[in-house]
């Protein structure tokens, strides 16, 4: 035993001569055989800065090489699907604003628009308009908060400042429209549940003013930036195949370089009438499908959201808000599945009805969902600190992953 | 077995020996081409005794889309998986066998995906009957019945 206060010596260590040591020349360390590494099992989360959320993900590495990913979810599962098995059909809308809560009013549109079909309901012009216009709000605040939180991800504070500061005024239409910030219940089965307010359209058409040419700063701030370009170009390549065959959607799958919007390929409500493209990533800054992409699909979606909330505003009739709905609606027995495009991707609905007031089976399909299963074969073989940036990329919302 | 094209949600039942066959057929054909699986439902008929796996598809080549159901008997509710085909099918099933306990044979990893390890039971059963407690934590419903 060593006795206090004597050093350490291990037979056959040689301490370097602190003055004639070379620093900075490299030499070359001859060994009788490859150097062996231990295979390592890392516990990311649940609680987790680059998570956003509670999401677990289980990653085996070789040194800094991820050899597994394993995504364990579930923490968030609120048993929203029994729960729409117990309740009546407008007393859902209040849950589905949980599933994606940065895109409530898309969630509602979807559940929405997926009872109507069951019940054979159609909302009036109006409310498809006050629709489209909501719908394309909710879509630029989510991407707001994805351009603020990959700005976090990758290390840079400003960007997350610049996103909220936008998506406040955002905010303060809703709560103007509806009296919520977050989780609206606004577009309701045949409609939506107020009229918007008086000189709402023109404080709508004053924001967009504002914010279009903010867009240029987002660029000028993140987009280019020549570091938050090194860590995400060429990292996380989804190849257009996978991306289908995993059943990806939203700006996950048009990063990719797939030309498939929903809003375009089925079109709903009045999007047939407006003008916008679908954009996709281009592999500008490396390769088609990498986080890059996926990342300035969003700015670019922007873009055109605003377009389309400035055309729907000037086109905007007068009317009913809402149809006449039953207060207990009993759609006739039957089934449908729904899907619209939420700025995540493709929220559907599947629904079955025995022409009671609650639903005999009520699914919901998150795009989060799926556009998550996909980690584990684009982590492999990248390095551990490429994950945030993949992970971020994916922009999942955990309310909807589990439910 | 039997098709329902005229209704709000155009389906056809398969019997679960053909099913596999028929998923790659729905995805390879060049005139059906489902190439992208939007969503698998699990569905409980305890009336007719059965569970029903419900798989929504569309084609991103010609837009169209389509359903299958595949029906297997409540006791032993056993489905061929089609993750081979449709990687999509992997966390759906994955899903469908947590909630309503179908199992899905020549799954990778078929185990529950939202719901803790050790849980009792399938909640999306429609006799199912809610524990008075997991792991000694009360549940909700006998602290506010």
């Amino acid at each position: 035993m060593r006795e206090h206060g004597q050093p350490i010596t291990t037979p056959g260590l040689v301490i370097p001569d602190p003055v004639n040591y070379d620093i900075g020349r490299e030499k070359v360390v001859e060994t009788d055989s490859d150097l062996r590494t231990e295979e390592m099992l890392i516990n990311m989360g649940p609680q987790h800065p680059s998570t956003h959320g509670v999401l677990r993900v289980m990653l085996r590495t070789d040194g800094e090489l991820i050899l597994e990913a394993t995504p364990h979810i579930g923490y968030l599962h609120r048993c929203a699907e029994k729960i729409g098995e117990n309740v009546q059909y407008h007393q859902f809308v209040p849950y589905t604003d949980r599933f994606d809560y940065l895109a409530a009013m898309n969630n509602n549109l979807a559940y929405a628009m997926a009872v109507e079909k069951l019940a054979g309901i159609e909302a009036p012009k109006r409310a498809q308009y006050i629709r489209v216009i909501v719908a394309e709000l909710n879509r630029i605040a989510s991407h707001l908060v994805m351009f603020g939180t990959y700005g976090l991800d990758m290390g840079a504070f400003t960007p997350f400042i610049y996103g909220f500061r936008e998506r406040e005024l955002i905010l303060d239409l809703f709560e103007a429209a509806c009296g919520a910030r977050l989780t609206y219940s606004y577009v309701t089965i045949g409609g939506v549940r107020e009229d918007l307010p008086e000189g709402w359209v023109r404080k709508a058409g004053e924001f967009l003013d504002y914010f279009q040419p903010k867009i240029k700063e987002y660029n000028d701030l993140l987009s280019y930036n020549q570091i938050f370009i090194k860590r995400t170009a060429n990292v996380g390549v989804i190849p257009a195949d996978r991306a289908i065959a995993y059943g990806l959607s939203g700006p996950v799958l048009r990063g990719s370089g797939v030309k498939w919007d929903l809003r375009k390929a089925t079109p709903d409500l009045v999007y047939d009438q407006l003008e916008f493209d679908i954009c996709v990533g281009e592999g500008r800054m490396g390769q088609v499908g990498d986080s890059w992409d996926r990342y300035f699909v969003r700015i670019l979606e922007m873009v055109q959201s605003a377009r389309i909330v400035r055309q729907a505003l000037a086109k905007l009739p007068s009317g009913d808000y809402r149809a006449k709905v039953p207060r207990l609606l009993k759609p006739p027995p039957g089934e449908v599945y729904y899907e619209t495009e939420n700025p995540r991707g493709q929220l559907g609905f599947y629904i079955v009805s025995d022409g009671s007031p609650v639903p005999y089976r009520l699914k919901a399909r998150g795009p989060s969902f799926c556009n998550l299963s996909i980690l584990n074969e684009v982590a492999k073989d990248c390095l551990l600190g490429d994950i945030p940036a993949i992970l971020g990329s994916i922009d999942v919302v955990m309310g909807e992953v589990d439910r | 077995m039997a098709t329902d094209i005229a209704g709000k949600h155009p389906h056809a039942v398969v019997a679960p020996d053909a099913w596999r066959a028929a998923a790659e057929f729905l995805r390879d054909d060049p005139e059906l081409k489902f190439d992208y699986l939007r969503a698998v439902s699990g569905v409980d008929y305890p009336k007719e005794s059965k569970l029903v796996s419900v798989y929504d598809l569309i084609s991103t080549a010609y837009r169209h889309t389509f359903a299958v159901k595949v029906e297997t008997p409540r006791e032993n509710p056993h489905i061929p998986s089609v993750a081979g085909v449709w990687p999509t099918a992997e966390w759906h099933e994955r899903e469908a066998y947590d909630l309503l306990g179908i199992v899905y044979d020549g799954h990778p990893n078929l185990t529950r995906i939202l719901l803790p390890e050790d849980w009792q039971g399938h909640p999306l059963r429609k006799d199912y009957v809610f524990p008075k407690e997991y792991n000694g934590i009360p549940c909700a419903s006998t602290v506010n019945p």
